[in-house]
């Protein structure tokens, strides 16, 4: 069986972030395997610009983005399977490939690095009522068909929920020579970031319906029409409030879930509300010597994010396999504690003697939230205290912590992390 | 002149034409959709009925046995997923006892085998998330669950294979008696065949009415289903009914053959014979009397939803048979529930009338062995590696839910009667059927449709018709 020191599930951004850490940490051996024809995963169809303002300190296309990194991949010299799919990867790391030239194949990994990203939620998972026509799509789907291969998909469009996808496909529809009608979102606030609502929606006078959600789809063959209702603060619809719409195609934007059927499968400890794994300061998962980043850990909105996280995951995993069987076992584990508004943190537990100098923690806020702070309190004693003007759950929070500053705190158990009012 | 033809490619008129096709006679069956499986037959519990439902002596109940009977043996014949996983009717009151007694009862009136009702301590036993009030159940070992969608598209695929013509796209508009036989007038033009079977699932009557006196009613009785994810296949391992009685008629909750959990159906009698739209109070009836019976369902691992039609005749009997006063129509309507599992039995039972009457000779090339589209997943990686290395696409996933490789979707596109439409390639391979649902594979299947079918993009469907994917290129309003 052919062995590398680490294999990487998915050449997206993290898996491309993530193999030129572990490389530049001194890892000859790695293999990134990709299911498409090409690398750079999602940002090959996102030809919008705003990516890469962190990290590159200018706006670069999704395209553009990916090929920062992929040149790297290429002069760094790692090696990559396309088309490939990973069928399978067992507890031990025995990594099954497919492909139409190798056959199935299987692979021994010393370490594994989950980046697999995330799909997007769909109508049935949904549960709208209505026909089940031609003419709805997922914003993705609809944004592959536009942007990948020149098709429309629709000329008089009702988007549901104002995830960034489907903000964004809201400008791009229109300037494909699509009449947008409206977005309606069913929470009281925009899963999207601020930035899109404006550059992708008011610029074009698409009107945002928050707290309204689609509760019939009409046609048999496509798409016909569609009933949008205002929903109450259990988001159930509240008779009297529907509004017809006629169009030709229902865009959906509500949700990203993690696609962890490979984590799944190796046995991989889960997290209920991330629906990624659990991990640690080292983003290790509960299996040791393999590393989860990117969307498929928790869903990002910046990419630029997602490169920091897997440059971590890949240095760690190279520390990993560097350290092999002297790698310092024990210590004490620190847990952290979101409540009160934070929803989850990333990562979920941190051991003091394994955590590099700094560390970034990340959450997101469970509703909007203005002039409050975030908190951290080590055990009883408030230690971090940041005020933010606005909070919401579109837009990635996080904390930094320093592993000096835990050192000082011997003891520290738990450290939770919370939203406080003003 | 055709010697038979069929009106309605589902489960009821495949069946009749694979029955047909052992004979020496010159058959075809009219669809007015664009594939088999269209209608009832592709929304339904995907259950083989035990038989102990129906009423003692009626067509129904003995059918039901029958077909429940040959369902195995044909699930080798035709290589489609048939499982013997068992049902049970579960029985929350002690007053509803009498209804489970009278059940099991009439189950043993009408042939089934090894019914048996059981205690609380062995229900929980056999399938312990079943509500902590079950006070007993009804186990019937032999009922099962199958692939609603390969039965059909098996049936019909060796009944084309064994000679009978299949028209598609094809709507019958009216039906005329002329000397010998039938007219058949369509929106393809007019056809003339000595018989004919109206298979037409809920427009039978349509079809009956045309031709007899005696008037019937086919009424669409709407059923709403929630599917889940696989990873909440394993919630039961048996069917599971409820007892009609004190909490009304209840919600079933069943595995399905490919490890999905299937939950329903309402039933709600409409006008509209197309009005298979979900609608909010439907699904909220779904979801809140699952539980009753089965605890703890992970309703939020539902993947889609869905309504059938079952075609509900007044009397609740399948019509079987020559219609009275037009020689040589025979009616094959009011097939609704448990149609699915009797569809092997109306088979035989349908072409042994036409036999009869038009004295049939057997065809001795008749071949009952059809081999289906290769699952790469019942192979060892050794077998699998090797396929691909004498067929490339096998290596290539197309739907990564459900694993379906382009190899799959080629056989399906190929073989006879084969996909034309993104519902088409689904029915038959499961590519867009999971917990995606599409959003990842239909652009890559419709460029494979497109190339194999010489269609372009624009051309291709969801299911024929005017349900066209895309609607045009960029920008080309501007």
């Amino acid at each position: 069986m052919k062995t590398y020191d680490i294999v990487i599930i998915g050449g997206g951004p993290a898996g491309l972030a993530a193999a030129v850490s572990a490389r530049k940490s001194g890892i000859e051996s790695i293999l990134i395997v990709e299911r498409d024809k090409e690398l750079g995963g999602i940002l090959n169809q996102c030809i919008h610009n705003g990516f890469g303002l962190h990290t590159f300190k200018e706006e670069l296309t999704g395209p553009e983005y990916a090929a920062r990194f992929i040149e790297q991949v290429k002069e760094l010299d790692i090696e990559y399977k396309l088309n490939t799919m990973v069928m399978d990867i067992s507890h031990e790391k025995v990594v099954t490939i497919m492909n139409r030239t190798d056959g199935m194949v299987e692979i021994q990994a010393k370490a594994v690095i989950l980046a697999m990203g995330c799909r997007e939620r769909s109508r049935g998972a949904l549960n709208i009522p209505g026909y089940r026509p031609a003419g709805i799509f997922s914003a993705g789907t609809a944004q592959r068909l536009v942007n990948m291969e020149g098709y429309l998909p629709g000329r008089k469009v009702v988007i549901l929920g104002s995830g960034d996808i489907g903000l964004i496909m809201a400008r791009r529809m229109t300037f494909e020579g699509a009449k947008v009608q409206v977005v309606a979102e069913l929470m009281p606030f925009s899963g999207g970031l601020k930035r899109n609502i404006v550059q992708c929606l008011d610029d074009y006078d698409i009107p945002l319906k928050l707290s309204h959600t689609v509760v019939d789809i009409r046609g048999k063959q496509r798409v016909e029409g569609v009933t949008i209702a205002e929903v109450d603060n259990h988001g159930k619809p509240i008779p009297g409030t529907e509004e017809d719409y006629d169009c030709d195609t229902l865009l959906l934007s509500c949700g990203l879930i993690p696609e962890n059927e490979l984590s799944n499968g190796m046995g991989v400890d889960m997290n209920r509300v991330t629906s990624g794994p659990n991990v640690n300061e080292s983003l290790e998962t509960s299996i040791d010597g393999v590393f989860a980043c990117g969307n498929v850990l928790h869903v990002h909105d910046l990419v630029d994010f997602v490169s920091e996280e897997a440059t971590t995951a890949g240095k760690n995993a190279a520390k990993y396999v560097k350290d092999g069987e002297g790698r310092a076992e024990g210590g004490r584990d620190i847990v952290l504690n979101p409540i009160e508004g934070v929803r989850y943190t990333v990562p979920g537990t941190i051991n003091v003697d394994r955590m590099d100098d700094n560390l970034t923690v990340r959450f997101r806020v469970g509703g909007v939230y203005k002039n409050v702070y975030v908190s951290a309190y080590f055990d009883d004693e408030r230690v971090i205290h940041k005020k933010r003007p606005v909070v919401a759950p579109g837009e990635m929070e996080d904390i930094k912590l320093t592993k000096a500053k835990l050192q000082e705190y011997p003891d520290l158990k738990t450290i939770t992390i919370k939203i406080e009012e003003a | 002149m055709f010697d038979v033809m069929i009106i309605g490619a589902g489960v009821s008129g495949s069946a009749v034409a694979r029955e047909l096709s052992r004979y020496k006679v010159n058959a075809c069956v009219l669809e007015k959709e664009e594939d088999v499986c269209c209608g009832t037959s592709k929304a339904n519990s995907a259950i083989v009925h035990a038989g102990y439902d129906a009423a003692e002596g009626s067509l129904m109940a003995k059918l039901n046995v029958q077909g429940n009977l040959m369902m195995e043996q044909l699930s080798k014949d035709l290589d489609f997923a048939f499982k013997k996983n068992g049902s049970l009717v579960i029985c929350r009151a002690e007053e509803d006892m009498p209804n489970l007694q009278a059940l099991y009862e009439r189950g043993l009136k009408n042939g089934v085998k090894e019914l048996k009702i059981l205690n609380t301590a062995e229900v929980k036993e056999m399938e312990p998330n079943i509500t902590d009030e079950v006070v007993a159940a009804l186990y019937a070992p032999t009922a099962g669950i199958v692939c609603p969608f390969n039965l059909n598209i098996a049936l019909a695929e060796n009944a084309n294979t064994n000679g009978v013509e299949f028209k598609f796209n094809t709507e019958v508009l009216d039906i005329k008696k002329i000397d010998g036989g039938w007219k058949i007038v369509t929106n393809q033009g007019d056809y003339e065949t000595r018989y004919v079977v109206n298979a037409a699932g809920v427009y039978a009557d349509k079809f009956h009415n045309m031709v007899s006196d005696e008037k019937i009613t086919i009424t669409p009785r709407r059923g709403d289903y929630c599917l889940l994810d696989k990873n909440a296949g394993g919630h039961v391992a048996k069917t599971i009914f409820a007892l009609p009685g004190k909490f009304g008629k209840g919600i079933l909750v069943a595995p399905t053959v490919h490890g999905n959990l299937i939950v329903g159906p309402t039933a709600i009698d409409i006008d509209e014979k197309e009005g298979t739209n979900t609608t909010a109070e439907g699904l909220n009836e779904v979801i809140s009397k699952a539980e009753q019976n089965v605890k703890d369902l992970p309703m939020r691992s539902v993947i889609t939803s869905f309504a059938g039609l079952r075609a509900h005749e007044s009397h609740h009997e399948f019509i079987i048979g020559e219609v009275e006063g037009a020689k040589g129509f025979i009616d094959c309507a009011g097939i609704e529930s448990p149609g699915l599992t009797s569809s092997p039995a109306i088979g035989v039972m349908v072409a042994g009338i036409l036999k009869e009457k038009m004295g049939l000779e057997e065809d001795p090339t008749f071949n009952g062995i059809r081999k289906g589209i290769l699952d790469p997943d019942t192979l060892t990686k050794e077998e699998r590696d090797a396929l691909i290395k004498e067929n490339p696409a096998y290596g290539n996933i197309i739907c990564r839910c459900e694993m379906v490789t382009e190899g799959e979707i080629l056989d399906a596109i190929k073989r006879p009667l084969g996909a034309r439409s993104l519902d088409g390639v689904k029915r038959r391979t499961r590519a867009g059927m999971g917990r995606c649902q599409s959003g990842f594979c239909s652009p890559r299947t419709m460029e494979i449709l497109a190339r194999e079918c010489n269609m372009s993009m624009e051309e291709i469907t969801k299911s024929g018709g005017d349900s066209k994917i895309v609607v045009g290129t960029n920008k080309d309003s501007i």
